[in-house]
């Protein structure tokens, strides 16, 4: 109606007239509903509103699910099911410490490995590379945070599991074997698999995903607050450790809660390499399970119906919580797309 | 004059700090850099070395027989049909039940909700699911699907798929509606428009490419899923495409041929690795190119 919007015709009045008072008898409460005023209106509101309590109902579904059906093995075990060590299937008698701890360890020496790399990956491409090569490095870095887990899963059985038993181990037991204290770490026989070389491959993995993300962040310091510091005379190094890193330090923290994430529940670049043995080892090199490995390790010889599967859904529970915390602080650290 | 000895002998004295300071914070700047160099040097020799690997190994298997014959016992010159039509199968299907939902949780936190309670809780759900281990997923889909109805079944594989999708369309429609100036929604209804009518023929066509764009990025993500799908469609070594049984798919088959001794069946997961990756990498450019041709 651009042209008859410039004037007010007697014609355009009748009809505007004649639709408020349609409008009026169709339907009191279609009128006041939020500024709605159809029954299309109507229904999209009701339908949106509908996808989003299911993706709450989703959630709620998956926790009680998996609370469910490990529920046998919690009433069976008691809370002694998060410390008891065994896992026998033969005597029918499981516990989640093993597991747990592997998890944990695995991510936690991951991390340790990969934030180091992450940060000077960041910090390369967002202060020291050449403008023509930011955007090509970056995408790459971006690429291989999608390639899909099982990849490096393989790689590291094929490829990184024998340099690690043939050169690496020997080499570390070797020569830190014997250092008093932390000694016992780099003991024990190199079988190339374990805790070890796992962690290792998940922080490849995490890697690029936490690059990315510091980038990401790192691009938000305002440019004026580094032109300032350079104005001042602080190196390059200055800059980043006294503007940048204060300036982002709760979405760093975010961004590497989100990399932790990922390797807590990271199952299949996990399993071809972790050993699969169900015993704390202090060596480092020794082979142990997390969570999601012996999940995906163990679920084909647990029937339905039987304790081990219940105990392995409550092992699924547990990886839930553990998962769900670290998440949840993430995204607290990292703020919510809708408070910007 | 021994006033001005001392003052100018502090100030020798503090040229000296000056420069030793200097001197010692380019070193440090020096060291960083350098650090920070063979960090990115460490991450891309990584990086090439899994790819390389993939291209080497993987590169030398493929022959027209991987995508003409189906899995076959170890020595008889099996392929990879039926895990690579499984996987179309699950893939799209999964996406084509997810993208919907997906979408219409995007438009309700972004039109509807942007501020209120409710639709920050959607939000944040909606992000921890986002990140949540997909072998939970599966093992959830397993619980739901699998167990109560007596079998696995591709049925299974597609619903694990598509809880893995909404979050991922999800996260990308509202950043997407967000972008979309409120003066596009106003004109719209200012017109005349209802709400809905505004929402989905000028909102949604304004950020078609950034909704396409989420889309790719899902079908990227669930082509490569494995641990979801262990629990749910299973594997088939079989020709099956019948969504009642467990149904083939080429992240499970890896899995399984990979961990397996025969020589010939590592080969083919290696070429399935390749085909995976490079797929998925694929999906990835094309929803970069597609983003970068709005406005």
């Amino acid at each position: 109606m651009p042209a008859g919007a410039d004037c007010i015709c007697p014609r355009w009045f009748c009809m505007w007239t004649a639709l408020r008072i349609v409008g009026f008898a169709v339907s009191d409460a279609v009128a006041s509903s939020s500024g709605g005023t159809s029954i299309g209106d109507r229904v999209f509101a009701v339908l949106t509103r509908a996808a989003g309590l299911f993706v709450l109902v989703l959630l709620g579904a998956i926790i009680v699910s998996l609370f469910i059906g490990g529920l046998p093995a919690f009433k069976h075990f008691g809370l002694g099911f998060i410390f008891e060590t065994d896992w026998d299937p033969v005597q029918e008698n499981y516990g989640a410490l093993v597991p747990v701890y592997g998890t944990l360890i695995t991510s936690v020496i991951a991390l340790l490995v990969a934030v180091p790399l992450a940060f000077g990956c960041a910090f390369f491409l967002t202060e020291l590379a050449p403008n023509w090569l930011r955007a090509p490095l970056g995408t790459a870095i971006e690429l291989l945070a999608a390639v899909p887990s099982i990849i490096y899963g393989m790689w590291g059985f094929f490829i990184i599991v024998p340099l690690m038993g043939d050169y690496v181990q020997p080499f570390l037991i070797d020569n830190l074997g014997d250092l008093p204290g932390i000694g016992f770490l780099f003991q024990g026989p190199a079988f190339g698999t374990g805790i070890f070389t796992s962690a290792f491959i998940l922080a490849v993995m995490i890697l690029p995903f936490i690059a990315a993300t510091m980038r990401d962040v790192f691009l938000t310091v305002p440019s004026m607050f580094k032109e300032s510091a350079y104005g001042l005379g602080c190196t390059t190094w200055e800059v980043v450790r006294s503007i940048v890193l204060p300036y982002t330090r709760a979405s760093v923290i975010g961004g590497i809660m989100l990399g932790l994430g990922r390797a807590l529940g990271e199952t299949m670049a996990v399993t071809f390499v972790i050993g699969n043995t169900n015993r704390i080892s202090t060596s480092l090199f020794g082979p142990g399970n997390t969570i999601a490995s012996i999940v995906a390790l163990e679920f084909p010889e647990a029937p339905g119906g039987s304790l081990k599967l219940s105990s392995l859904l409550a092992l699924g529970f547990l990886l839930f919580v553990i998962s769900f915390i670290v998440l949840a602080i993430s995204r607290m650290l990292l703020g919510t797309k809708g408070q910007k | 004059m021994s006033a001005t000895t001392t003052t100018s002998l502090s100030m020798q004295k503090s040229t000296k700090i000056a420069e030793s300071l200097s001197k010692r914070r380019a070193r440090i700047n020096l060291i960083a850099k350098a650090l920070c160099f063979l960090a990115t040097g460490i991450a891309v020799v990584l990086l090439l070395a899994i790819l390389g690997t993939l291209l080497y190994l993987g590169g030398s298997g493929i022959h027209w027989s991987v995508f003409t014959n189906i899995t076959k016992p170890p020595g008889s010159g099996g392929g990879l049909l039926n895990a690579i039509v499984g996987s179309l199968i699950q893939t799209v299907l999964g996406v084509l039940i997810g993208t919907p939902v997906g979408l219409l949780v995007g438009t309700f936190l972004a039109e509807y909700a942007r501020t209120s309670w409710l639709g920050n809780v959607v939000r944040f759900v909606s992000d921890v699911l986002l990140s949540a281990p997909s072998i939970l997923i599966g093992l959830f889909i397993y619980q739901l699907l699998v167990a109560p109805f007596g079998g696995f079944s591709g049925i299974a594989g597609v619903a694990a798929l598509a809880v893995i999708v909404i979050p991922i369309v999800v996260r990308t429609t509202e950043d997407m509606l967000t972008l979309i100036p409120t003066a596009l929604r106003e004109a719209a209804v200012a017109l005349g428009a209802p709400k809905w009518k505004a929402i989905v023929l000028i909102c949604y066509r304004a950020a078609l490419n950034g909704i396409a764009t989420g889309v790719l990025l899902a079908i990227a993500r669930v082509a490569g899923e494995t641990a979801p799908l262990l629990f749910t469609s299973l594997g088939n070594l079989n020709w099956s495409t019948a969504l009642n049984e467990p149904m083939s798919s080429l992240p499970v088959t890896i899995y399984q041929y990979a961990g397996s001794p025969f020589e010939d069946w590592v080969q083919l997961a290696w070429v399935g690795a390749l085909l995976i990756t490079f797929g998925v990498l694929f999906i990835n450019i094309l929803a970069r190119v597609v983003l970068r041709q709005r406005g």
